[in-house]
């Protein structure tokens, strides 16, 4: 019985995400129109995107292969099934065994590896220009990510996420240095790959600087609205790694029951909200960066992880 | 039935069959025979040696009247080279396979390959097998002498003297080296058999210097870096077949000697083998994927891939002899685990991504990748093979490479224990490098694949390529199985790896992992880091199927064909499609400013002319310019000077034959 509870609370978790991932990529979209001062889109809007694409039909180039249709489905499936590791509003479900931090980024390899592909496909200019410089950020994202991962494993003596979360709120973490760079070189991370300002511009269609939107040009109809809702998972993906690294409090855990997951689940929506008004805060005080600053903004977060990786293999009491 | 016997005697039917196919190159057939009868041996072998190491009894040895008469050859079968064995003898299976199909038929000169490639694979096993240092460098100089035939088998391509030339010497120094540390190793009684020496001691001067010169015989053949330069030449001139034995095999064989001389012959290690283990590798490691984004040629990125998986390996060979130097036996089972679990995963990706490019090569007649494209509609099956050998060596879950390099970053997070400050500051370093190349080898097969078989062909060869044939595409899809299987049953691999883990580190082994549940692999009891790479599978292929289902039956299916967008500017020239150089270009900058001091430079021609203007850019490759150009300046200079000792007069030479002989007399009566 209790083993059917855990099971359901791990299905209850994938819904959970699938289901509020669009309504944070609306939450953050309505924030930012207001700070300003336009009235903005509902906060319904991206579900009615998806609903509309997903019933249009799919118009596809003429040099479109089997790998661009395939695509979108790999691409929501690795996301979906990372966005699963990650722990929402209760720690140590059933399968959060299946793959550690460092399997986690892998993951969102797998998906940036699909996306490159497919923005490639076509054979456009717009396409290649998305997948190289998408690379060429990863080439940097993904190493910062694997050294915070690094700083974190070290303190915790895992890398496994649901025993990081526990840790975490543990006495014994306290304040640290090597936390702070590790925070720091996460949200650096977080905003290079989900295309955010000052990286990238989720907003734009028609600028030479785009990366993300320039990859996914060609698609349309439902693969459009798969790609759409991967890209909105990945937010989620990184607010709720945010959340569950360095602000667990009030994550249940597994067993305690619908009453602990229900605080839990309310914990962790005031969270992402307060996550994504400080995203769309942030987003609306700065200005987007030239492509070749880029490496120096993803250089520091990776100096940031490294260095906090050091301080650890020094001394454990940093 | 003793295994040791029956796996010698192949070799020499091998060899016998490449005497055969001197004779017979040129006849109708042959190459099929040769190819058959290569395939069932390397098939015998792979089987009994497969069956020697998961039977893991003690290990067999045999001694023949061969070699130096005081000496005779010894031969020793155990854990360690059964696995390689498997390595090498797989290889050769799929190689072999490959080559019986429209590939191997079409071979312009036959008798350049056909006699050296069953003698290549014979000499692989043979230096597994060896038991003394005479029969190991005798199999060893074999090894090199048959590929480099191989190598120059398309003698008349203006490339291939120059890479044959280059892989000579470096294959002439790497033997020398060796020579040099057995005559350490075996000591002044000259005991030239591994039991011998397994069982005297060095000086700690003595097993480092040993160590240094062990590292530069099976470094230059493995390919680290600086001593990689003859690999990337050498390698892609040979026919694709024989690419991916040397590729992907070859480089195993070195790395088994180094494995074989460093922690079985050599003696206790000390913490600071590893460190300079840990840098090379290190370096080679982003080293080598940065030479390999900055390649045009499919198969000479390729080739340097393999230097930066080669970097990987040593990575977790340098931290299993630091953790060995420090008593820390689990952390050395661990790393040696994903040490050996990266070989033999870097011997199936990449003689997969070698037979696609020798597949992609027979169809289009290309391994300029700004000449090619669009090949997933021709070759849809090749395509999906391919696809799959560079994720896989793109490090992706649910494929096998990921769990090699998962396995190497558990073992760095175990090295803070380690005492000593050096190691402490290069293990992160390492680690750093180590995520940095990983993700640089993705943009990298990102390049690989999405240029070369996606996109529109950017040659009439390309648009006309067809699908190859069914030997070929048999090959590359056990391979791609292969390399799924590896990555979702890590723990049967990890299982079968253990006696070799026990074998090198003192009978420490990871626990096993057949019994653990739903097969999750399980590095170490007290970390309680896991990775389920069936589960991965199972939940993308569930998550993706639902999707699929739904988004059919529930939404709209209907698709219609159209021109691209391209943001309403799509010009149907494929010249303005993205190529290779454009690709890298971002990450050239980024990196190559630095590495390879990249300039690009754009030359305007002024307003009314109407020039094209064009755009060069310029890189320079560190390792030749630093280290090989003025070594070869050097050696030009002074064989310049002594080229004038060969005309002297008689009385010159009378006279130079008295001093060296008074120069000796004197030295003996000085040390005496």
């Amino acid at each position: 019985m209790a083993l059917i509870a855990d099971y359901l609370a791990q299905g209850g978790h994938m819904l959970v995400l699938l289901l509020l991932a669009p309504l944070l990529t609306g939450w953050v979209r309505t924030l930012k129109a207001q700070l300003l001062r336009r009235r903005g889109p509902s906060l319904l809007q991206p579900y009615r995107d998806l609903f509309k694409l997903l019933r249009k039909e799919v118009v596809l180039a003429d040099s479109a292969s089997w790998l661009f249709r395939v695509a979108p489905y790999l691409i929501f499936a690795a996301l979906w099934v990372a966005a699963a590791l990650v722990p929402s509003f209760a720690s140590g479900l059933p399968f959060s065994w299946t793959a550690d931090l460092i399997a986690i980024v892998a993951l969102l390899g797998t998906a940036r590896f699909f996306l490159a592909l497919a923005g490639l496909d076509v054979g456009t200019s717009f396409g290649g220009i998305g997948s190289s410089r998408e690379m060429m950020i990863a080439s940097l994202a993904e190493p910062a990510m694997l050294m915070m991962v690094f700083t974190l494993s070290l303190l915790a003596g895992t890398t496994e996420l649901s025993a990081v979360a526990r840790f975490m709120l543990t006495a014994e973490v306290g304040l640290r240095i090597s936390l702070a760079l590790a925070l720091l070189a996460l949200i650096m991370v977080a905003i290079a790959e989900n295309a955010r300002i000052p990286v990238d511009n989720p907003a734009t269609h028609l600028e030479l600087t785009m990366v993300h939107e320039a990859m996914v040009l060609e698609y349309s109809g439902r693969h459009l609205a798969l790609i759409e809702l991967a890209a909105s998972l990945k937010l989620l993906l990184y607010l709720s790694l945010l959340i569950c690294i360095f602000a667990p409090w009030g994550m249940a855990s597994v067993g305690e029951g619908p009453g602990a997951y229900l605080v839990g689940l309310a914990a962790y929506l005031v969270k992402l909200a307060v996550g994504g008004f400080l995203l769309a805060l942030f987003e609306t005080g700065i200005a987007k960066m030239r492509v070749f600053r880029v490496d120096q903004f993803l250089g520091a977060a990776l100096m940031l992880g490294l260095l906090g990786t050091l301080l650890l293999f020094v001394t454990r009491s940093l | 039935m003793p295994l040791l016997p029956v796996l010698l005697s192949l070799p020499v039917v091998l060899l016998a069959v490449g005497v055969f196919a001197v004779a017979a190159a040129r006849q109708p057939g042959c190459s099929r025979l040769v190819y058959g009868l290569t395939l069932a041996i390397a098939m015998t072998a792979l089987g009994l040696a497969l069956a020697q190491l998961l039977a893991a009894p003690a290990p067999a040895t045999l001694t023949l009247p061969l070699g130096l008469p005081w000496l005779g050859a010894h031969f020793r079968l155990d854990a360690l080279s059964a696995f390689f064995l498997i390595v090498v003898n797989l290889g050769g299976v799929v190689a072999s396979l490959f080559a019986l199909g429209h590939y191997g038929q079409h071979e312009p000169e036959p008798e350049r390959v056909l006699p050296f490639y069953p003698a290549f694979l014979a000499s692989m096993n043979l230096v597994l097998l060896a038991d003394d240092a005479f029969t190991f460098l005798f199999a060893w100089e074999f090894m090199s002498l048959s590929s480099w035939a191989l190598v120059m088998a398309h003698h008349r391509e203006s490339a291939t003297a120059r890479a044959g030339y280059l892989y000579l010497v470096m294959a002439c120094f790497g033997t020398l080296a060796l020579l040099l540390a057995f005559g350490l190793l075996a000591g002044p009684s000259g005991g030239y058999d591994f039991a011998t020496i397994r069982a005297g001691a060095l000086t700690p001067e003595l097993a480092a210097l040993a160590l240094v010169l062990v590292l530069l015989g099976t470094g230059s053949k493995a390919g680290l870096v600086p001593l990689h330069v003859w690999l990337p030449l050498a390698h892609p001139a040979a026919p694709s077949h024989v690419s991916a034995l040397m590729s992907g095999v070859m480089t195993k064989v070195a790395v088994y000697g180094f494995i074989r001389i460093t922690f079985d012959l050599l003696g206790e290690p000390v913490w600071w083998w590893g460190g300079l283990v840990l840098a090379l590798g290190g370096i080679s490691a982003v080293l080598g994927v940065l030479y390999a984004l900055m390649q045009q040629d499919l198969k000479r990125l390729l080739a340097y891939s393999t230097v930066e998986n080669i970097g990987i390996i040593f990575i977790g060979l340098g931290l299993a002899l630091a953790f060995q130097g420090n008593q820390m036996e689990a952390g050395a089972a661990l790393a040696l685990t994903a040490a050996l679990l990266h070989a033999f995963n870097h011997s199936l990706f990449k003689s997969l991504l070698f037979l696609g490019a020798g597949a992609v090569l027979t169809a289009t007649g290309e391994r300029n990748m700004e000449r090619l494209g669009g090949l997933i509609r021709g070759m849809p099956w090749t395509a999906l093979a391919f696809l799959i050998g560079a994720a896989a060596i793109a490090a992706l879950p649910p494929l096998n490479g990921f769990v090699s390099e998962w396995l190497t970053f558990q073992a760095i997070l175990v090295s803070p224990e380690l005492p000593q400050w050096l190691l402490k500051f290069l293990v992160p370093a390492v680690g750093a490098l180590l995520a940095l190349s990983a993700a640089l080898a993705a943009a990298c097969f990102v390049k690989a694949f999405g240029i070369t078989f996606l996109g529109r062909p950017r040659s009439p060869a390309a648009a006309q390529a067809r699908e190859t044939d069914c030997y070929a595409l048999t090959a590359l899809f056990a391979l791609a199985a292969l390399c799924l299987l590896a990555g979702i049953l890590p723990g049967l691999v990890v299982d079968g790896l253990a006696p070799v883990v026990g074998l090198l580190n003192g009978d420490a082994r990871l626990i096993a992992q057949h019994d653990q549940p739903w097969l999750t692999l399980v590095p170490l009891v007290e970390v309680k880091s896991t990775y389920n790479g069936l589960l991965v599978l199972l939940f993308m292929a569930l998550s993706g199927t639902v999707a699929v289902f739904l988004i059919h039956r529930l939404a709209s299916n209907a698709v219609r064909r159209g021109p691209a967008w391209d943001c309403g500017f799509a010009d149907a020239n494929p010249a303005f499609q993205y190529t290779a150089s454009s690709f890298s270009q971002p990450i050239r900058r980024v990196f190559g400013s630095v590495v390879f001091q990249a300039r690009e430079q754009i030359f305007m021609p002024p307003p009314g002319d109407s020039r094209p203007a064009r755009l060069e850019v310029k890189w320079r490759d560190p390792v030749w310019e630093r280290v090989y150009a003025p070594l070869a300046a050097a050696v030009t200079a002074v064989s310049g000077r002594c080229n004038s000792l060969q005309y002297l007069t008689i009385r010159r030479y009378l006279r130079l034959v008295f001093g060296v002989l008074v120069l000796l007399l004197l030295g003996i009566v000085l040390w005496r």
